[in-house]
């Protein structure tokens, strides 16, 4: 092996590892590795929003076949209070640890029996009794509980005078914009199974990030961390929603302590939409200031989100409006409203999604204030450094993004009138967005062992839930290594694997190939000694450069095509065209479906995706597939992503994460193109047929009506 | 004394004959994966809304979670497993790996099985909700927008429609039909 042959298997395009095992049936994912003495749990939750368990009447339960046992809060393991997740104490992990009811979903009982037909009979049969307290699900901005949202991620921008450069300006639009609360629906529903022997726990768990799981595990159970093992193979998807330790988990976890078997909890569909989290509500109020000539003077961002008292949480709404433009003055407010609601957790794109619907529509109206080309008010608008925190970007390819995308799309040819274009009784229109993600990287650990057969094992705490990371790595690992991806072998999804980073904020892959790239370099300094194996393991925790001073970012341009039926409201979406700058590109092949993924799911959330909740109850009125829509083959028109030439200089590699920067965009780019094919600025995701359709019915271009026609079927309780 | 909560069933499952005893509430889908150990058919929902339960009764794609194994019985059934034949990849199966065709690969077994039904529907001459209601004797062109609506009930949380119709597509183009 010579050390500096370039192998390049970083940058080609590859076909996934495991892609066979995956269109032959035989990768099996968590409910899918039969276990002997398996027995099965059933959750029973709350129907109430807020309250107090009064009994749970398991009697009958207890007497029908198969039946192991009722935990409920009288009777199930205690758990350590102080367990907590990121931010610190999390009340949503103390399952049955008293009578209290959170949430409607909270579990309140688990029935565990011999099949999973008999937990589900007796499930049904537990008779659980509840005082319903008042609950408040009533989410608005100016909340009298609302509060300045926690700045851990850093501080709200204040730069300039926004007041006094708002005066100044010939232009200002100042809207509000409306997110609902949606789910993250990974075709994988949560499942566990866990077992212990003697004080050591055992899991297989649908999660994000085995390590992290088994930390918090190790915290509710007080014992070493050492003394936990989850393994997480093949996951089917998480977007967010896997990203914390899963209450099929923790709930497998205690009842297989009490019955002394191992237990698989497989949550229901309806389970996982009430249960397990939601991206939040959020209102946002944009003000944006521009001069007759098009330049920004100020860009006011307030954005306020539900959240759980269970809980801390960070929906960042408004931190592309730091990022994205210039101007001499910017301001941010980021208020947490808490409510008796599911806690929320980071969905795909967490904050910049719902952010990037209300800054890059505003600027979209700004344009049509100003009469200008959205793209050349974008393009007029960059900044040289990072507007707020006046630091260079460490790369920032937005406006070859932009370039590119408007040539590709054909944006030149556009007549900027809404409702100029139509195609027999259809309205077509075009809109564009661009938008920014937070790069960067966190602690991993990763071991490579050189074998005897001339081959290399790669030990990282990674998980793949179909990002690609055992593919993606694989070539990180071969480049460093300087040999053939053939001679490597990567092990993943296994908490007994070491520290690491879970799949998520856009951090997974640049976090293990970091790890993987300097255990490669200490590696090849030891492979003189003929010795073998040897191994060479890194922690990465003390070589990363928090504070890099330079601003670390992804960027993107979408584009839209949509035909509006004027007699029925629906859009559909007829070109979708992402351009994206995210450092260098590991596989092309398997990024493109990454960002192409991630549009599919901006173009479900500006079109279909909402959570309802009944007033009266608090419950959600649409847990399902029938109910809740996420998009359909039919659809999803053929989606076209590629990336600009890019690399990221604060990454060894060359780096940036790009498993969020795909949806963020894309519900602001269609909402401009609806308004752009009916003249009608759709303010409220989703853009629902009656959302579409008021206007036209009420023979006029105003708000009023949908926005009181939402309020009456979301306020309430 | 017979146990009226039980029935015995006979299912010629990827050319295996088995002979069961199911609870009468399994479901097919159920009977596959817990008494068969056949794992690759997926439980997304349970409720018939997802399709990552699809397989072939008897050649014809349902949805297992919504089939009793009782009512199955006698049933030929193809899953996921049964495929590839000889385990070789048929067609369809390399081009969703060569293609892209999944992401997470859940609701693959699901693509794949209601991608075999399409091709066979369409080779029978089914019209589908997008096909011309003009002339009943001609086959629909299978293109993409066929293929779309055919495969709508098979959701895809990451996304991968767009490979996922290209494979189909280019599988039917292959064989001819008989992907
Ligand atoms: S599991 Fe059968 S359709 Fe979803
Ligand atoms: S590949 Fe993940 S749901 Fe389709």
């Amino acid at each position: 092996m010579s050390p500096d042959r370039t192998v390049g298997a970083v940058g080609a395009s590859r076909p996934r590892i495991e892609g066979g095992l995956k269109v032959t049936g035989a990768a099996r994912y968590t409910a899918d590795v039969p276990m002997p003495g398996l027995v099965h749990g059933q959750l029973v939750t709350a129907t109430t929003s807020r309250g107090r368990v009064r009994d749970v009447d398991a009697s009958t339960a207890l007497g029908m076949p198969g039946v192991l046992g009722v935990l409920d809060h009288r009777n199930a393991p205690r758990l350590n209070p102080k367990a907590g997740n990121y931010f610190g104490p999390d009340g949503s992990l103390l399952l049955l640890q008293d009578e209290v009811v959170p949430y409607a979903g909270w579990p309140v009982a688990l029935v565990v029996a011999e099949t999973p037909e008999q937990a589900r009979a007796a499930a049904a049969a537990l008779r659980v009794t509840c005082d319903a307290e008042p609950h408040d699900l009533d989410f608005d901005m100016d909340h009298p509980a609302a509060r300045p949202a926690s700045t851990a991620f850093g501080p709200e921008a204040d730069t300039g005078d926004l007041e006094a450069e708002l005066a100044a300006c010939a232009v200002v639009v100042e809207e509000r914009y409306r997110t609902p609360e949606e789910s993250h629906c990974a075709m994988e529903p949560h499942a566990s199974t866990a077992w212990w022997e003697g004080d050591h726990l055992h899991a297989l768990d649908a999660n994000q990030g085995a390590f992290s799981v088994s930390e918090v595990l190790a915290a509710l159970w007080s014992i070493d961390r050492e003394r936990v093992h989850v393994r997480s193979e093949h996951v089917g998807g998480g977007f967010g929603g896997k990203g914390v330790c899963g209450p099929q988990m923790i709930l497998a976890s205690m009842a297989s302590k009490r019955f002394g078997r191992p237990v698989r909890i497989a949550m229901t569909r309806a389970q996982v939409f009430e249960t397990t989290s939601s991206r939040p509500r959020t209102e946002q109020l944009v003000t944006i200031g521009a001069d007759a000539d098009g330049r920004l003077r100020a860009v006011g961002h307030r954005a306020a989100y539900a959240l759980s008292p269970l809980a801390e949480y960070i929906e960042a709404c408004t931190e592309q409006a730091k990022v994205l433009y210039a101007a001499p003055a910017i301001r941010t407010r980021l208020t947490a409203v808490p409510l008796d609601v599911l806690p929320p957790a980071s969905m795909r794109g967490p904050g910049a999604t719902p952010g990037s619907f209300a800054l890059e529509s505003a600027i979209d109206e700004v344009a049509e204030r100003l009469d200008v080309d959205p793209v050349r008010l974008r393009l007029r608008n960059q900044p040289s450094v990072a507007p707020v925190s006046g630091l260079p970007f460490s790369t920032r390819r937005l406006v070859s993004c932009v370039q590119e995308g408007a040539r590709r799309f054909g944006w030149a040819a556009r007549d900027r009138r809404p409702r100029s274009r139509r195609e027999g009784p259809l309205l077509i229109g075009t809109g564009m967005a661009t938008a920014s993600f937070s790069a960067g990287v966190f602690p991993s650990t990763a071991s490579i062992t050189a074998e005897v057969d001339g081959t290399f094992t790669v030990s990282v705490g990674a998980s793949d839930i179909g990002t690609g990371a055992r593919t993606a790595l694989t070539a990180v690992a071969a480049d460093a290594l300087g040999v053939d991806a053939g001679r490597v072998r990567l092990r993943i999804g296994d908490s007994d694997l070491g520290m690491a980073w879970g799949a998520g904020g856009s951090r997974g892959t640049t976090s293990w190939s970091f790890a993987i790239t300097e255990a490669a370099k200490e590696l090849r300094g030891r492979l003189g000694d003929p010795a073998r194996p040897v191994t060479a393991t890194v922690d990465t925790s003390a070589l990363i450069d928090f504070q890099p001073g330079r601003e670390r970012q992804t960027f993107s341009a979408v584009f839209a095509e949509v035909a509006v039926d004027p007699a029925t409201g629906e859009v559909r979406v007829r070109r979708l065209l992402g351009v994206f700058a995210v450092g260098r590109v590991i596989n092309p092949l398997l990024a493109r479906g990454q960002v192409v993924g991630g549009m599919v799911m901006g173009l479900s959330m500006a079109l279909h995706e909402e959570s309802v909740r009944d007033p009266r109850t608090g419950r959600l009125a649409n847990g399902d597939f029938a109910g809740y829509h996420i998009a359909a083959h039919a659809d999803v028109p053929d989606v076209e992503a590629d990336f600009v030439p890019d690399y990221e200089p604060l990454d060894p590699s060359g780096f940036n994460g790009l498993g969020e920067i795909g949806t963020a965009g894309t519900a602001a780019a269609i909402a401009n193109a609806v308004w752009h094919a009916t003249g009608t600025r759709q303010r409220t995701l989703p853009i629902r047929l009656d959302r579409v359709l008021e206007p036209v019915a009420a023979g006029k271009d105003t708000e009023g009506a949908t926005e009181g026609a939402d309020h009456a079927v979301t306020r309430g309780a | 004394m017979t146990d009226h909560t039980r029935s015995g069933i006979s299912l010629r499952v990827n050319d295996v004959s088995h002979r069961l005893s199911v609870d009468n509430r399994r479901t097919l889908l159920d009977a596959l994966r817990e008494d068969l150990g056949l794992t690759g058919p997926k439980k997304g929902c349970d409720h018939g809304q997802c399709g990552a339960c699809t397989v072939l009764c008897d050649g014809r794609r349902v949805v297992s979670c919504l089939t009793l194994a009782v009512a199955a019985d006698g049933a030929a059934v193809t899953t996921v497993e049964g495929l590839a034949a000889g385990g070789e990849l048929r067609p369809l199966q390399e081009a969703f790996v060569r293609l892209d065709g999944f992401q997470c690969g859940f609701c693959t077994p699901g693509q794949l099985c209601s991608a075999v039904g399409v091709l066979a529907e369409h080779e029978a001459g089914w019209p589908s909700a997008v096909t011309a209601d003009d002339d009943p004797e001609r086959t629909p062109e299978l293109d993409e927008a066929e293929v779309r609506e055919r495969m709508s009930g098979n959701l895809c949380r990451c996304g991968a429609y767009p490979s996922i119709v290209r494979a189909v597509l280019e599988a039917a183009a292959r064989q001819g039909g008989a992907a």
